[in-house]
This record gives structure tokens, C-alpha cells and sequence, in this order.
């Protein structure tokens, strides 16, 4: 099976300026292999300054990577300009975080959903009516003409997350970037959203990349999970074995500080890592992770970095742990 | 005698398109010692409510009625300049959603904690530091953190400092607003321990107010839902998350994502209501998979099915 976007050893290198004449390198993303499938979804998983969001802009081709490969569909678009990415920008969308700020409020939900069609020369006006209802239908948002005529102030923020939907669907994509698309809007509407997202991964057998800080939402929504953690894939399995059977002591910090509801959580602590993560332009030695970890072994974790590796069938993890 | 004993507490606030009931009719109370998680949907009353009983009310109010009794003092009639001097920070002190953002970036964050000490009471300027070093290390920041300012603390550690903030004239409610929604999981995690340290060391009472019940959970004593400016169901956190009664708080606690047991979430169809034309009789019944007909025609009254168990439903009685 070819996959469908394919990153080879990525790098994301980002200059910062440091005083006048130096600048200081940050590495967002320092080497990710990562294949999605059609009609699969892989959640990337991580903190602040783990380069998930950084590697989904390189995989949509909004950012050329520092090194490495970006395939799509068999067909290599690491460095193919801009001009000649048309075909492209039609077959990938983004669909991001802040509903409030990402649909121009002076537009109506038509408007917002046509410009796509009208910068892809897609349609007469007849058929272009007509694809716009049935993205509406697609998310849910009936009657049609109702909602095509509402501006996005007159929307709850799950109705403007699906809107923000309907316009990455109505180019008919293959791929969709989803960036933390459910973390702004009301815990009540996320499992909404997110079962939405899923129905039309498989009616349309779209691959999804899953971006998010929530290991609790990606466990419905991802068929497999990567851990990010400062720029690389620290764990990698099927999504239940992940979450089930964490190897890497930082996924399973993740997982134990997230809370079921459960009365009796409030008479004892949660188990945290201590710290915070580092900041990308200073990256510790060896593993990324061990001034963290609380299984820390030394003269081994700060000395070489572990790489990932299988340990079990379909479970790779970077860690010493498992040698 | 309760801590803090809300009765009857009712905000309006004027719009352009009429008068937003952003709170009717709120009953709870709490005991010292004791935090009570009070949860809901994002535009349900949750912060609304906070803001009456802390009189840190926009300009917009068109009417502001109902009892606060606070160790049985009724604080709604003291006069603004009193209630300002002798309880706000002093009694009830809050830390509101994305407060680490509002530090003031050129003043030492120690300089900060220790402005409500210089306010409200006759102490030295070195008095003053020493109290805040002393809380500093309680909240877990080393005490040289006093001359550092907000650029230089991460997004967990400036969340220390609003909370040591909260806590530095030793207020015996703190009122929390999200405290955490801004902040890294395991930063998140690292916060909950933090408060529920101060819970057990300092015997403070809290109000912790999040649409994350699970979250919520961690900390709460006891549970106070709201929908549409309602409190639709109180009880304690066993009652609430194991035997929930209002099909609102079944709905909210069904559309959690679990991940240490295998159920696939549900959501609530629909959003909040409109505030300015609430649905009639129970807010909540278009909403509702259970609603049937007296439900839209009369606003349901609290019922008691089991001792400390509230419930606004009609399903429960009448």
C-alpha cells in the first residue's frame, strides 16, 4: 500500500535572532518519519514546543523543511515551488484551532465556503450553490440556506468549527491537516466535532494527521498515535496499545495526568514529571526528555540519544528502557 | 454556619436586544475547608455568578438582587468602599481565567503579590517581603523568584504567582475561573496538586469553576452544574459523578472522553440557549432527551431525592 503523505526523516529549522549579528538555531522538528494512509487517521500528541503543529505545516507544504522528504501520494513535493503546487493545495487542507479567528467575519458562511471554489476556478455558479449545500449537509449544518446566509458572530463555536469543516471539505481533499480543532470549543460539543471529522474519513476515505494536546480526544479519533516531544517521536502504536500500554515514561506521564471523572481523584495526588518542557533552541543532550524522567538512568540517557525503534509488533519507542 | 450561603442570587445584565438573565434564582453553599466544583457550558452563568458575589460587575447591570452570606454577614449590603476594604482579597479573593496574562510585565512579580498587603494593612515594605517569600515557597517557586519579572517565568510558574497573589492576605474562599485552561497537561496536573496541597494545608475553601467535569473532579468536594443560569443540580462528588440526576449533568458527564474505560463519548446536541429570550418553563428542555410536557411550560422546582442531593427536574417529583 503507497501511503498517502509520507515525511522521510523531516527537519524544521527556524532562525532566531540573537542581538544584532548571531542567530541561534530553534529545531521545531528534528527528524520525524511519519505515513498516513487513506481513509486512516494518525494522532500526533505533545506539549508546547513539540513541533506537532510545525509538522503538520510541513506536511501540508506551508513550510519547506530543512531536510529531508515530503511525499504525497508516491509523488515528492519537498521542494516543488509554489507555482507549480496548485494541484496540491487542492488535494490537502488545514483545518485549525481557533474558530473565532480563522473565518473572516464579514463574510457569510456562502461567502466563506465559495472563495475556495472561485480560487480553484471550480464550478458555474449553479454547481458551485450546489456543492456548498452538500458541505453544509456533510457537517450538519441544516437547513442549508439557513446557515449560508448567517455570519459567523451568529454561530456557537462548535457550528463555526464545522463551518471551518465544510470549507476543508468542499475542494474535495484527500488529506486534511486537523490542528487542535476541538480544544477552543466547549468540552460538550468536542466529541461532536470529532465523530463528525470521523464519519467523513470514512465516507470519503480522507487521511487525517490529528494534531492536538489531548491524548483523551485522540484515543476516539486515531486509528494510531505518535508522542511528540521536542521535535521528535518519542512512542508510535496503534492508538488503544498506546494508551493502554504506554512504554515511554513521558506518554505515560501524559496519560496519568489526565483525570476520568471520578469522585475519588480529589484524595490523592496525581503523578506528575517535574519541570517543564525546554525551550527548542536548547535542547538537552542525549535523550531529550531525562531531566524530566523519572526513570533516569545515568551515564546512558544524557550521553546518546535512543532511537526509535520497534520493540513490540507495531510499537515503536525511543528509550533505553526497552533495549 | 456555612462559609459562604448564596441565596436567591439573580444578574441581569442590559443588551442592545433586551435583558440577558445571565444568573436566576442560585442557591448553594459551602462549608469551611470545603471546594465546590461549579461546572456547565461556556455562557451558562458560571462566571456571572462569581462576579455577583465578588461585586466585580461591568457597567451594564440591570438588576442584581439576592442574599450572599458569608460566615452569616449578609456582604450585598455593605457599602462598595467597605466591601472593597474588607473583603474582597481579605475574605473572598478570585484568580480569573488567563490572569498570569494580566501581570504587570515591568514590576518585579514579587512587588506584585505583596501590593494587596501594602493596600490593606499597616505593614513595613521588608514585613511585606518576607510574607511573600515565606508564601512563595508554599506555592512551590524558589524565594529568589521575588525579583524576577513575568518574562522571565514560564506560563506554570506565572500561574504560581496569581495564585500566591489569591492567597496572600489569607482569605479563607478562593475563587478559581479556569485556572488551568491555558497551561500544558502535565503543567495542568502539576497546578492541581499544587491547590490540592493549599486545600490541605491551609483548610482554605474554594470555588472552582471549569466546563471540565472530569478535570473538576480532581479537586471538588462537591458539585454545583449550571445550565442557562440555573443551578440545575448540587450534591457531593460521589452523588454528582456516580448517581448524576439532572439528564443535563448525564449528558455532560456522557460526553467526557474517558481513556481508563471504554466508552465512546456522546455529545449534547444544540448549544446554550439565548439568555435574553430563555426557553420557557425548564431551560434546558430543548434540549433534553427526557423532556416531556409540563416541562415546557413550567419552570421546575428543586427537589431532594436523597439527603444533600438537589435537583431542578420535574422528572424527581411535583
Amino acid at each position: 500500500m503507497s501511503a498517502l503523505i509520507e515525511l522521510k526523516d523531516t527537519k524544521m529549522v527556524f532562525k532566531v535572532r540573537k542581538g544584532w549579528f548571531s542567530t541561534l538555531d530553534l529545531r521545531a522538528v528534528d527528524g520525524v518519519s511519519l505515513s498516513i494512509g487513506r481513509g486512516n487517521t494518525t494522532g500526533i500528541v505533545g506539549e508546547s514546543g513539540s513541533g506537532k503543529t510545525t509538522l503538520g505545516r510541513v506536511s501540508l507544504r506551508l513550510l519547506e523543511p530543512t531536510a529531508g522528504k515530503v511525499l504525497f501520494d508516491g509523488k515528492d513535493i519537498t521542494e516543488v515551488k509554489e507555482s507549480n503546487l496548485k494541484w496540491f493545495r487542492r488535494k490537502a487542507q488545514g483545518i485549525f484551532q481557533d474558530p473565532y479567528s480563522s473565518l473572516n467575519p464579514y463574510m457569510t458562511v456562502e461567502r466563506i465556503l465559495e472563495e475556495p471554489l472561485v480560487l480553484h476556478e471550480i464550478g458555474s455558479d449553479r454547481e458551485r450553490e450546489e456543492l456548498i449545500s452538500k458541505a453544509l449537509t456533510d457537517v450538519k449544518l441544516t437547513p442549508t440556506e439557513e446557515f449560508a446566509g448567517k455570519y459567523p458572530h451568529m454561530l456557537s463555536g462548535g457550528q463555526r468549527q464545522r463551518v471551518g469543516v465544510a470549507r476543508s471539505l468542499i475542494l474535495n481533499p484527500e488529506y486534511i491537516v486537523a490542528d487542535e480543532p476541538v480544544s477552543m470549543i466547549d468540552a460538550s460539543s468536542r466529541v461532536e466535532v470529532l465523530s463528525l471529522l470521523r464519519g467523513l474519513q470514512e465516507k470519503y476515505r480522507i487521511g487525517f494527521m490529528y494534531i492536538t494536546h489531548d491524548i483523551a480526544t485522540s484515543k476516539y479519533f486515531s486509528e494510531r498515535i505518535a508522542v511528540m516531544y521536542l521535535g521528535r517521536i518519542v512512542e508510535f502504536a496503534e492508538a488503544r496499545t498506546v494508551i493502554a500500554e504506554p512504554l515511554h515514561p513521558y506518554t505515560q506521564a501524559l496519560i496519568a495526568a489526565v483525570p476520568d471523572p471520578d469522585p475519588s481523584n480529589r484524595l490523592h495526588d496525581r503523578s506528575v514529571v517535574p519541570g517543564e518542557p525546554p525551550n527548542p533552541i536548547n535542547v538537552p543532550s542525549g535523550c531529550r526528555f531525562h531531566p524530566r524522567c523519572p526513570r533516569f538512568m545515568k551515564n546512558k540517557c544524557e550521553i546518546k540519544e535512543p532511537v526509535l525503534r520497534e520493540v513490540k509488533r507495531v510499537h515503536q519507542v525511543a528509550c533505553y528502557l526497552y533495549d | 454556619m456555612a462559609l459562604l450561603q448564596v441565596e436567591d442570587l439573580k444578574l441581569h445584565y442590559k443588551t442592545l436586544r433586551g435583558n440577558a438573565r445571565a444568573v436566576e434564582d442560585v442557591n448553594f453553599s459551602i462549608e469551611k475547608g470545603e471546594t465546590l466544583g461549579l461546572v456547565g457550558e461556556s455562557g451558562c452563568g458560571k462566571t456571572s455568578t462569581v462576579i455577583a458575589i465578588t461585586r466585580v460587575l461591568p457597567k451594564n447591570i440591570e438588576a442584581l438582587k439576592g442574599q450572599v452570606l458569608l460566615m452569616g454577614e449578609d456582604i450585598t449590603k455593605l457599602p462598595d468602599e467597605v466591601f472593597r476594604k474588607e473583603v474582597r482579597w481579605k475574605k473572598i479573593s478570585m484568580v480569573f481565567q488567563g490572569a498570569m496574562n494580566s501581570l504587570n510585565p515591568v514590576i518585579r512579580v514579587g512587588d506584585q503579590v505583596a501590593e494587596p498587603i501594602l493596600l490593606h494593612e499597616e505593614s513595613t515594605k521588608n514585613e511585606a517581603r518576607e510574607r511573600v517569600m515565606d508564601l512563595l515557597e508554599i506555592i512551590g517557586l524558589p524565594k529568589e523568584f521575588y525579583s524576577r519579572y513575568p518574562h522571565e517565568l514560564s506560563g506554570g510558574m506565572k500561574q504560581r504567582i496569581v495564585i500566591a497573589m489569591a492567597l496572600i492576605l489569607s482569605p479563607s474562599l478562593v475563587i478559581l475561573d479556569e485556572p488551568t485552561s491555558a497551561l500544558d497537561v502535565s503543567i495542568q496536573a502539576q497546578i492541581m496538586n499544587l491547590l490540592k496541597s493549599l486545600k490541605r494545608k491551609l483548610g482554605i475553601s474554594m470555588i472552582f469553576i471549569t466546563h471540565d467535569i472530569a478535570l473538576a473532579s480532581d479537586l471538588s468536594d462537591r458539585f454545583a452544574v449550571m445550565y442557562a443560569g440555573n443551578i440545575v443540580e448540587v450534591g457531593n462528588a460521589a452523588q454528582v459523578l456516580t448517581n448524576a440526576l439532572h439528564p443535563y449533568t448525564q449528558l455532560l458527564l456522557a460526553s467526557t472522553p474517558r481513556l481508563r474505560e471504554d466508552v465512546t463519548p456522546s455529545y449534547i446536541p444544540g448549544a446554550p440557549p439565548d439568555l435574553v429570550a430563555p426557553p420557557t418553563g425548564c431551560r434546558f428542555h430543548p434540549r433534553c432527551p427526557k423532556s416531556f410536557d409540563r416541562c415546557s411550560s413550567e419552570v421546575p422546582a428543586d427537589f431532594e431525592p436523597e439527603p444533600g442531593h438537589r435537583v431542578k427536574c420535574w422528572l424527581y417529583g411535583g
